[in-house]
């Protein structure tokens, strides 16, 4: 009958296919595998199962048994097991698979039960699709097409509910559309644990709200508004803004901390509207922090860099990196590179300075780790200097030392590839006495300061790869172009390179990483394009006597420190 | 055939004049004697003859007691409960109540029996909150039981303690359902639990094993420790032991509660000889014999019900044995009991209305099905008596609860489906008729439902 199972895998069979999966997998999940649907709204694969929506009801059927022998009858016609399918549908979502459970999905009775389960939804369901932000990206409106009757029979009142309810800072509800699938309740309980939402009344009158004098504003809102099967939440900042038909999701990595949570990027014609998670089982689950969201308003920022300068003046690309080139090639420079580059400008600033033979250092960023996806380490990618050799110890919060170095006249010039100096703990006094070359996405008194700017681009606008606290290689690609006229940051620095005489480097991923493949031992063997969406983890053994400043997160523990840095 | 006369068993002192709730009299009418002869025996002996008994549970589903305290999981280790359920909100059931207002020791004392066969250290009688009458008379009770070493520590003299407590609930029909009311009791909303996995016997209240029982099914229990199981299996008919308290409400002569030998008495007895017969000049159109969610009898329908010695035989609703097994055969249910009756004054439509308008009143509102059907179910049957009938709503509706039925979490799907799949299956001609015979009410009278 069926290929044999592996000790811990069960064999059922969906839809007339035997499938092996592992051991508590439910049917939603094992059907998943075979590419079959079992349409829901309330199971979500990272929180608990309730079972309330009924959506996933499915046939479901057991082998008899010959109760002397224990052995499973046989229909003799086709010599497999015959069936005793249990007289009820039964949900999906509860189900884990049993060896020889049998499960169909696309029988007259489980037809019948999505089309009571949609038709009782739509009942007192507004139905004001046009007007309604989850419209594209709605399972209530996808369900309805594909499982639903197509007309109604309802001809009596809808009920009433609250519209436009503020739940928090960045979260509305709109409880008419609400179908009380409870899986924001369950995401505040279960992820975040601040359980601030619930439901008020009871029947069809059950109401979504918060609880008295609280609100919904941790940091993880607006997760509730992503797995929300239908527009009862929606998100303050994207509401009203652009259908989502329109929009282009491309793959990307939150920058706002090492957790490196996996996130898509939202775009229409080179314009972000949002982000959102995307799923990786062993980073971020599929939430993100609402602090990671919004950071796609820095591209169009009032203070957004787009001109290349020296002392100020505006002047052509070509003549703004020779300008660099000959301050830098002066000698007595400095590079301070940053935690926020991607591994592979590390690796190029890493030639720069050993081409100028200059000491290279990162700014840290240290905050507070929330546990769960903002970690403290404030810099998406310290791991990616660590790797590529830019540095060889963790970054000071303060460039002390290199503020020594400009006084007592050691280092004449810095170049500073997106660092604020200033917020660095250099004073004024002390730029003054350097020339600086500001490599850099927004102005600030860094540049205000420099004697050379070059614009660069921001995380949304390039493809890199970032190194997470788990030494997760993870790569983002780019999703709206940069401002017009600025070179992309690995030509800008490539050039750089060769102008400083530091060898010529090809500025397209694939030559880079064919370069970083050979030169960077951790790396070897990967290139950008074969990296999988999820990531690769990197043998972190070189690095695991230093002091790393995250706590323990989601799917992140921290290795044990060495003492002295915990005293 | 004349009727039988009733066997009083758990109703003996029930409105017996002089009777009171208090300890001093239960004892004088051998209170707690059985209790201490049970706690001379071994725990396992009482389950056993618990089993032999056959009870099966007066709530509404009928299970039997014996196979659910089988189903306890006791090697987990952890603590096993015991829950009373006394919820009782099943419109047309007032057996509990008498039990509570007026007996409440024999409760006391049969939940004690079960909890030292079970070796239940914390057991809770969950109340509905419509009863706060009765929860003060069970607080009284208890602190008489436990004042007098009944309950508590040491019970008896014995190293076994245990402890029982009084919960009220807020008033919810749901609470009513095992795994509800177990939520409700942990302090949350009565969402009755996926099963499985959240079955009682295993994973109830605070995810212990948990034994969820009526109080008349526990009273029951004190009867069998006094009898003796088999002796408790002849009361009755096999497979329908013991005595079952019949509430009788509605159009007949003499409602109230008779308690009679399970299975003994046909629903013509007792209708027409025990409790008077019919309103006079009216003639019996309908009944419910087993709480409101059970389907409705036809008076005039014939039902082919196997006999035990295996013939069929054809039946009325008035030949009907009042037991769990021939109500099942005939379609609908013993359930609680209660028995509603409806004579030809009733309309049919009306009568529906009233019953989806609690259906959808109570409904959690947790799952999908139960939720929005049970009030759309209302909304159209308020919207044919208030004037709108059409003549396709008898099919819309009975369709709905097709739609309803099997699909939920708990047995309330079924508890609201079934009355209107029947009403509109045996009473079709009125619901399609109602349009046209439907008479306008008066302008100044107020919407009930």
């Amino acid at each position: 009958m069926s290929a044999p199972a592996k000790p811990d895998l069960v064999t059922v069979n969906i839809d007339g296919r035997d499938l092996a999966v592992p051991k508590g997998t439910n049917v939603i999940e094992a059907a998943r595998q075979l590419g079959i649907e079992i349409p829901h709204y309330c199971y979500h694969p990272k929180l608990s199962v309730v079972g309330n929506c009924r959506m996933c009801l499915v046939e479901m059927g057991l082998p008899a048994v010959d109760p002397a022998t224990r052995q499973p009858l046989l229909n003799p016609a086709t010599g497999r097991p015959r069936v005793n399918w249990m007289p009820r549908p039964q949900i999906g979502c509860a189900t884990n698979a049993m060896p020889g459970l049998h499960i169909r999905t696309n029988t007259p009775l489980v037809r019948e039960c999505r089309e009571g389960v949609t038709e009782f939804l739509l009942l007192n369901h507004p139905l004001d699709c046009p007007i309604c932000d989850q419209a594209g990206e709605c399972r209530l409106q996808e369900f309805s097409t594909s499982y639903g009757r197509g007309y109604s029979r309802f001809v009596e009142q809808k009920n009433v509910k609250p519209k436009q309810t503020r739940l928090g800072p960045r979260v509305m509800l709109d409880d008419e559309r609400c179908i009380l699938c409870s899986r924001c309740v369950r995401f505040c309980q279960e992820v975040v644990h601040d359980d601030v939402l619930g439901f008020t009344d009871r029947g069809s009158y059950s109401t979504l709200t918060c609880y008295p004098g609280r609100q919904l504003e941790n940091n993880y809102s607006l997760n509730t508004v992503d797995i929300c099967p239908v527009g009862a939440l929606t998100s303050t900042d994207f509401r009203f803004k652009m259908r989502v038909w329109f929009l282009k999701a491309t793959p990307g990595i939150d920058p706002e901390s090492s957790v490196g949570a996996n996130t898509e990027v939202w775009s229409r014609e080179g314009v972000i509207y949002r982000i959102t998670p995307r799923r990786n089982d062993e980073v971020n689950d599929t939430w993100m922090a609402d602090s990671g969201r919004t950071l796609y308003q820095q591209v169009h920022a009032a203070d957004r860099l787009a001109g290349y300068t020296i002392d100020g003046q505006a002047t052509a690309p070509d003549m703004a990196l020779k300008a660099a080139a000959d301050l830098l090639g002066s000698g007595r420079a400095a590079v301070v590179g940053s935690g926020g580059n991607s591994v592979e400008e590390q690796f190029l600033a890493k030639k720069i300075s050993a081409a100028l033979s200059a000491p290279a250092m990162l700014v840290s960023r240290v905050g507070q780790g929330d546990g769960l996806l903002v970690s403290a380490d404030r810099n998406p990618n310290v791991r990616g200097a660590l790797v590529t050799g830019l540095i060889s110890a963790l970054p000071a919060p303060q460039l002390a030392a290199l503020g020594a170095d400009i006084d007592t006249g050691k280092v004449k010039i810095i170049l500073t590839l997106g660092e604020d100096l200033t917020a660095a703990g250099l004073t004024s006094a002390q730029l003054a006495k350097v020339a600086i070359v500001y490599l850099g996405t927004h102005r600030n008194a860094t540049s205000a300061a420099a004697r050379v700017v070059i614009p660069t681009l921001t995380v949304f606008e390039k493809n890199g790869m970032f190194i997470n606290q788990q030494f997760r290689l993870q790569k983002f690609a780019r999703a709206v172009p940069g401002p017009h006229g600025v070179a992309d940051d690995l030509v800008t620095l490539s050039r750089l390179l060769a102008a400083l005489g530091g060898g010529t480097i090809v500025p397209d991923l694939h030559s880079l990483w064919a370069v970083l493949a050979v030169e960077v031992k951790p790396l070897a063997g990967i290139s950008y394009a074969s990296l999988s969406a999820t990531g690769r983890v990197l043998d972190a053994s070189p690095w695991a006597g230093l002091p790393f400043v995250e706590g323990e997160s989601l799917h992140f523990k921290p290795a044990a420190q060495p003492a002295a840095a915990t005293a | 055939m004349p009727a039988p006369v009733q066997r009083r068993l758990i109703f003996a002192h029930i409105d017996e004049p002089g009777y009171t709730p208090d300890l001093a009299c239960y004892r004088r009418h051998g209170g707690y004697e059985v209790m201490k002869r049970a706690f001379a025996r071994p725990p396992a002996e009482l389950i056993d003859e618990v089993k032999k008994s056959g009870l099966r549970g007066r709530g509404g589903a009928g299970f039997s007691c014996g196979l659910k305290w089988t189903l306890v999981d006791r090697k987990s280790g952890k603590p096993i409960y015991l829950v009373v359920n006394a919820d009782e909100s099943e419109p047309g059931t007032f057996k509990d109540r008498y039990i509570i207002h007026q007996d409440p020791h024999q409760l006391i004392e049969g939940a004690m029996i079960t909890c030292w066969a079970n070796n239940v250290q914390q057991a809770y009688i969950y109340i509905r909150g419509e009863f706060p009458h009765g929860a003060r008379i069970l607080e009284k009770a208890i602190a008489e039981a436990r004042a007098a070493n009944l309950v508590g520590k040491n019970i008896l003299g014995t190293a076994y303690s245990c402890d029982l407590f009084v919960h009220r609930g807020a008033g919810a029909y749901i609470c009513g359902e095992e795994t509800g009311l177990i939520e409700s009791l942990e302090g949350k909303r009565p969402y009755p639990r996926i099963k499985p996995p959240y079955f009682p016997a295993v994973l109830g209240l605070y995810q212990c094993p948990t034994i969820v029982n009526n109080v008349e099914t526990l009273c029951h229990v004190k009867h069998i420790a006094d009898l003796g199981g088999d002796a408790y299996a002849r009361i009755g008919t096999p497979n329908n032991t013991g005595t079952r308290i019949y509430c009788v409400s509605g159009h007949v002569q003499r409602p109230g509660y008779y308690e009679f030998e399970c299975g003994k008495i046909t629903m013509g007895q007792l209708l027409h000889e025990v409790c008077g017969g019919p309103l006079p000049g009216r003639k019996f159109k309908a009944v419910i014999p087993g709480g409101s969610s059970a389907k409705v009898l036809r008076f005039g329908e014939k039902f082919n019900i196997k006999q035990k010695d295996g013939s069929m035989s054809e039946l009325g609703v008035e030949d009907l044995p009042l037991d769990f097994d021939t109500l099942a055969a005939a379609g609908t249910m013993g359930g609680s009991g209660g028995i509603i009756v409806m004579d030809d004054s009733v309309n049919m439509v009306e009568a529906l209305a009233n019953l989806n308008a609690f259906y959808a009143h109570e409904s959690c509102g947790q799952c999908t099905p139960c939720r929005e059907g049970s009030l759309w179910m209302k909304k159209i049957s308020a919207r044919m008596v208030h004037g709108g009938a059409r003549p396709q709503d008898g099919e819309l509706l009975k369709n709905v609860a097709d739609q309803i039925a099997g699909r939920t979490i708990c047995a309330f799907g079924e508890a609201c489906a079934w009355p209107t799949q029947s009403f509109v299956q045996k009473f079709g001609d009125e619901f399609a008729g109602y349009s046209a015979a439907k008479k306008e009410p008066p302008a100044e009278s107020v919407p009930l439902i």
